[in-house]
C-alpha cells in the first residue's frame, strides 16, 4: 500500500469549496512590519461604557509608554455624527488590527442588520474567540476555569432576512453553509493546535434543527478528521448550559455557530467574574479585532467611573501580541493580574468601590513597578 | 436580551423571578437553570394548554439504571406537586412538596445521584413517613 501526502488546501480544492486554496492556508492575519516608531492600531471607542474603557487603555499605554497609536474611528448607531463603515474599512486597510468597545442598537432601528453585523459581514470576520480563564482574585463558584468559545459570527440566525408573511406571523431564516461551517470548524482546530488545547466540541441542536445544525455538525466532524490529535465529540446546547453551570472543567474549547455562541459565552463568561473581566477577539481572513468577551454597553455606568476595564485591557494584551509586542504585552498581563490578586483595588462589579481610573492608575504603577525586561 | 440574562443567571440568579420567552430560548435557559439547582434529577416541568396539561420530568429514561429500584423519583414527585397546584389541590401539594423537601435536607436517605446509597422505595418511604 502506498500513501500519498496531501495538504489541507489541496483536499479543499479537491473537493471544490474554495476558490482560493491558499486564504485557507492561515487563519490568523499576520501583521506586516512597521517602520514607524509607534505602531498604529485602529480604535473604535463604541457606545456605553466604551469610551470610558477605552480612555483606560489609552492612559495604560501612554502611562508605561508602549509604542502604538491609536486611530480613532467614532462609529456609532447612537450618533447622528456617525463615522460611516468605509471610514472603519479604510482604516483597517491600513492598519488591518483595530481595538473595539461594545456597539449599542438604538430602539427604534430603521434596518433589521445591525451596525454589529453589518461591521462583521464586510470586514468579514468570520471567528470570534472569548477567552473565559478563571482570575486569581476573582472569587467563583468554580474555580480554574479555562474555556475557549469560538462562534461563527457572519451567518446562522443573525442573517437578517426576516419578514411579516401575513399580519401578526414574522418568519426569519437561519442560513447554515457548509463553506462557513468548514470554515469555522477549521478555525477552531487550528487555533486549538496552535494553542496546545486539547479537545474541541461542537455545540448545536440537530436533534430539532436536523438540516441547519445538522451540516453544521457535519462540517465540524469532517474538519475533525484532519486533526487527529485533538480529540472531537459534540453536545447540545440546553446540555451543553446545563453542564457549564454544573460542571464546567469538562470543557476546553467550544466550537458553535452564531446564537448559541452567543449564549454559551455569556454563560462562560459569567462563571470567571462577568462582563468586565473577560477578553474576545474576532479574526477575519485579512483583519483582527480585539474586544471584550462579553459585549454589552453597561448604560447604566456610562459616565460614572465604575466600570470594569479589565477585560477591555486583556483584550488589548491580545492586541499587543497580535502585533508582534511579545514583551509589553507580557508585562501589561502581569501588572493585570498582580493588582487582581492583590485584592485592594476592585471595581463594584466585584464588589469593591474603586473607580475605573483607580483601577487604570493602578495597572501603571504595578506595570512600572515590574523589574525592567533583560 | 437572552445573553444579558445568561450571564446575569449565572453570577446571581436571585435576581430573576419568572422569565417568559420563545420556545429555542426557553429550551436551553431551562436547561442551564436546571443545572444551578442541581440538576434534571430535581426540576419538576408542567406543559400548559388551553385544553389540558401534562406534567412531566424532564430528565432521560436512564436505561442503564430502570428496574433497579435505583432512580430518584423527586422530579416526578415535584411534577405531580405542581399538577396538584394545577387542579386547585393546593394543601395535599404544600404538604408532599414539604416532606420531599425535607428529606432531601436531612441529608441521610438520598439516592446514589444525590450522594447518597439509599434506593428509590427507601426514599419514597421516607418521604410517605414524614406526610403520615
Amino acid at each position: 500500500m502506498s500513501f500519498v501526502r496531501v495538504g489541507v488546501s489541496d483536499l479543499l480544492r479537491r473537493s471544490g469549496m474554495m476558490r482560493n486554496a491558499a486564504s485557507m492556508r492561515t487563519t490568523y492575519m499576520k501583521r506586516r512590519c512597521s517602520t514607524t516608531a509607534t505602531i498604529p492600531i485602529t480604535m473604535i471607542p463604541g457606545d456605553g461604557v466604551g469610551p470610558e474603557l477605552m480612555t483606560s487603555v489609552k492612559d495604560v499605554f501612554r502611562g508605561t509608554g508602549i509604542p502604538v497609536h491609536f486611530e480613532e474611528v467614532h462609529i456609532s448607531e447612537l450618533s447622528s455624527h456617525s463615522a460611516s463603515l468605509d471610514d472603519v474599512i479604510n482604516s483597517l486597510n491600513n492598519n488591518k488590527v483595530c481595538l473595539k468597545g461594545p456597539l449599542s442598537y438604538p430602539t427604534h432601528a430603521s434596518e433589521i442588520e445591525s451596525l454589529n453585523m453589518k461591521l462583521r459581514r464586510s470586514l468579514d470576520l468570520f471567528a470570534n474567540v472569548v477567552i473565559c480563564k478563571s482570575i486569581e482574585g476573582i472569587e467563583t463558584r468554580h474555580p480554574n476555569v479555562d474555556i475557549i468559545v469560538i462562534r461563527e459570527q457572519t451567518e446562522g440566525e443573525y442573517s437578517a432576512l426576516e419578514h411579516e408573511c401575513v399580519p401578526g406571523v414574522v418568519e426569519s431564516l437561519k442560513i447554515i453553509t457548509s463553506q462557513r461551517s468548514r470554515r469555522i470548524a477549521k478555525f477552531a482546530f487550528d487555533f486549538a493546535l496552535r494553542h496546545g488545547r486539547r479537545r474541541v466540541t461542537a455545540v448545536h441542536k440537530a436533534n430539532i434543527m436536523k438540516l441547519t445544525d445538522g451540516l453544521f455538525l457535519e462540517c465540524a466532524a469532517e474538519m475533525a478528521e484532519m486533526y487527529p490529535e485533538i480529540e472531537f465529540n459534540s453536545m447540545i446546547v440546553d446540555n451543553t448550559c446545563m453542564q457549564l453551570v454544573a460542571h464546567p472543567h469538562q470543557f476546553d474549547v467550544l466550537l458553535t455557530p452564531n446564537l448559541y455562541g452567543n449564549v454559551v459565552d455569556n454563560v462562560a463568561a459569567g462563571l470567571v467574574g462577568g462582563a468586565g473581566v473577560v477578553p474576545g477577539e474576532s479574526y477575519g481572513e485579512e483583519f483582527a479585532v480585539f474586544e471584550p468577551g462579553a459585549r454589552h454597553v453597561y448604560s447604566t455606568a456610562t459616565g460614572r467611573n465604575i466600570a470594569n476595564p479589565t477585560g477591555m485591557l486583556l483584550s488589548a494584551v491580545s492586541c499587543l501580541k497580535h502585533v508582534g509586542l511579545k514583551t509589553e504585552a507580557q508585562r501589561l498581563a502581569t501588572a493585570i493580574a498582580n493588582v487582581i490578586s492583590e485584592r485592594r483595588i476592585r471595581t463594584q462589579d466585584l464588589g469593591g468601590q474603586s473607580t475605573t481610573k483607580d483601577f487604570t492608575k493602578a495597572i501603571i504603577a504595578a506595570f512600572l513597578a515590574l523589574p525592567s525586561p533583560t | 436580551y437572552l445573553d444579558t440574562v445568561c450571564l446575569n443567571m449565572v453570577n446571581d440568579p436571585t435576581q430573576f423571578d419568572v422569565l417568559v420567552m420563545p420556545n429555542l430560548y426557553g429550551d436551553i435557559l431551562s436547561d442551564l437553570c436546571a443545572g444551578l439547582i442541581g440538576g434534571l434529577g430535581v426540576t419538576p416541568s408542567g406543559n400548559i394548554g388551553t385544553k389540558s396539561a401534562i406534567f412531566e420530568s424532564v430528565h432521560g429514561s436512564a436505561p442503564d439504571i430502570a428496574g433497579q429500584d435505583k432512580a430518584n423519583p423527586t422530579a416526578l414527585l415535584l411534577s405531580a406537586v405542581m399538577m396538584l397546584r394545577h387542579m386547585k389541590f393546593f394543601d395535599k401539594a404544600a404538604l408532599i412538596e414539604k416532606a420531599v423537601f425535607s428529606v432531601i435536607a436531612e441529608n441521610k436517605i438520598l439516592t446514589g445521584d444525590l450522594g447518597g446509597t439509599s434506593k428509590c422505595s427507601e426514599y419514597t418511604d421516607e418521604i410517605c413517613r414524614k406526610l403520615n
